[in-house]
């Protein structure tokens, strides 16, 4: 039987998965495309969590995340574009003006 | 989606684990990928099996919205966002932090014991019996509380999507901060660059007609000019494979470009017949001695 147990699992895995991609990857839009990992596997616990205790919050949030999440790309690839403008490169390591 | 029954539940668990696998195996495949476009369709597999446990949790609403919003939409302006700026943007295997990956590593399995124990000492209950607003009036009793209990963040919400598209106009926005040239100083300028003409099409002697392939000059080299900056700077072009093999040699160039023996390259790949087999004409591209321009060089342009 499927419990809520192995999809609260599968969810640890693949944000495990995408915090070890958002630090160890260097073009900054496969870094976002981890983060988007991370904030689908954290909506996989809420829709389960709302399965688990038969309301129907936990719904809601993983939309309301669905809606930040799409804001948030948004906006992040639109800076990804300018920077790439500024200096023809879409890697993380390159954009270190504000480094000490 | 929530039937009962030993065959229903066989049938649920054969899913979860099959899509568990799936979605496990092409996250890390994200992760380890080095051109950015398998990380963004490796992403979309994630997603959609997503949406399929959403199905199977009972949130028919979320796995819709799963598939339109995110397979859909964000993974489109992902893959747009790479034409524009990733494409030469393949990894590089260097580490510019020593260590990193290792440390990365040892992080993500900390995280993963971190919250491996805390969910081992939470107690997962089974899951509640089935109702209504789980299948068949999950949307309305969705709506219900999304309009009632949620309407303020709903409402927020609304302010952060134009505050969104706002910011992306303004930062995808350009200033020009230099006049527009006008078409003299265009002129001038081309002549003044030392390439007054057009520049030359590609693929124009290839066997292949497509854009990837350089245009071979009359003494069998190809022109760089021919082939746009954007796809030679991915390493798959024919340029590109022909700077990083030995220059004496250009395997894959004579690979690609009919520069040796008749017919050779064209046999063994399979594919279209070559019109210039058995008449003895010269081959364009194949001699030595620069050929004279004809009137097809000049209609390829």
């Amino acid at each position: 039987m499927v419990s809520p147990a192995h999809f609260i699992a599968l969810s640890v895995i693949l944000f495990v998965i995408g915090a070890v991609g958002v630090l160890v990857r260097r073009n900054a839009i496969v870094v976002f495309m981890c983060v988007e990992l991370m904030l689908n596997a954290a909506n996989l616990a809420f829709v389960t969590f709302a399965r688990m205790h038969n309301a129907l919050n936990g719904q809601i949030i993983a939309f309301f995340v669905m809606v930040v999440a799409a804001a948030e790309v948004v906006v992040g690839l639109a800076i990804l574009t300018s920077i790439f403008r500024a200096r023809r490169s879409a890697s993380v390591d390159d954009a270190n003006l504000m480094k000490y | 989606m929530l039937l009962a029954g030993p065959a229903a539940e066989t049938a649920r668990l054969t899913t979860f684990w099959i899509l568990a696998i799936v979605s496990v195996a092409a996250a890390l495949g994200m992760v380890l990928a080095r051109r950015a476009v398998h990380c963004a369709v490796l992403l979309a597999v994630v997603m959609l099996s997503l949406a399929v446990f959403y199905a199977m949790l009972g949130a028919p609403f979320l796995a819709f919205v799963q598939v339109i919003v995110y397979t859909g939409a964000v993974l489109m302006l992902f893959l747009f966002v790479l034409m524009i700026v990733g494409i030469t943007a393949a990894d590089s295997i260097i580490e510019t932090i020593r260590g990193q990956r290792l440390w990365a590593t040892l992080v993500g399995i900390g995280v993963l014991v971190l919250l491996s124990l805390a969910i081992g000492h939470a107690v997962i209950g089974p899951a509640a019996p089935n109702s209504a607003k789980f299948s068949s009036a999950n949307v309305s009793a969705l709506a219900t509380l999304l309009f009632t209990k949620y309407v303020y963040p709903f409402e927020i919400t609304s302010a952060l999507l134009i505050t969104a598209a706002v910011g992306a106009m303004v930062l995808a926005h350009r200033e020009r901060t230099t006049p527009k040239p006008t078409q003299k100083q265009l002129a001038a300028g081309r002549i003044a660059g030392g390439h007054p003409t057009p520049l030359p099409g590609p693929g124009t002697y290839a066997q292949h007609n497509a854009v990837d392939m350089p245009a071979l000059l009359p003494d069998g080299s190809q022109s760089e000019l021919s082939v746009s900056q954007v796809l030679s700077g991915r390493s798959a072009t024919a340029v590109k494979s022909a700077e990083s093999s030995a220059a004496p040699e250009l395997p894959s160039a004579q690979e690609q470009a009919p520069s040796h023996g008749r017919g050779g390259a064209l046999a063994s790949e399979g594919h279209v017949p070559d019109p210039y087999d058995g008449r003895g004409g010269p081959r364009p591209g194949q001699g030595r001695e620069p050929e004279p321009p004809d009137g097809q060089e000049a209609g390829d342009r």
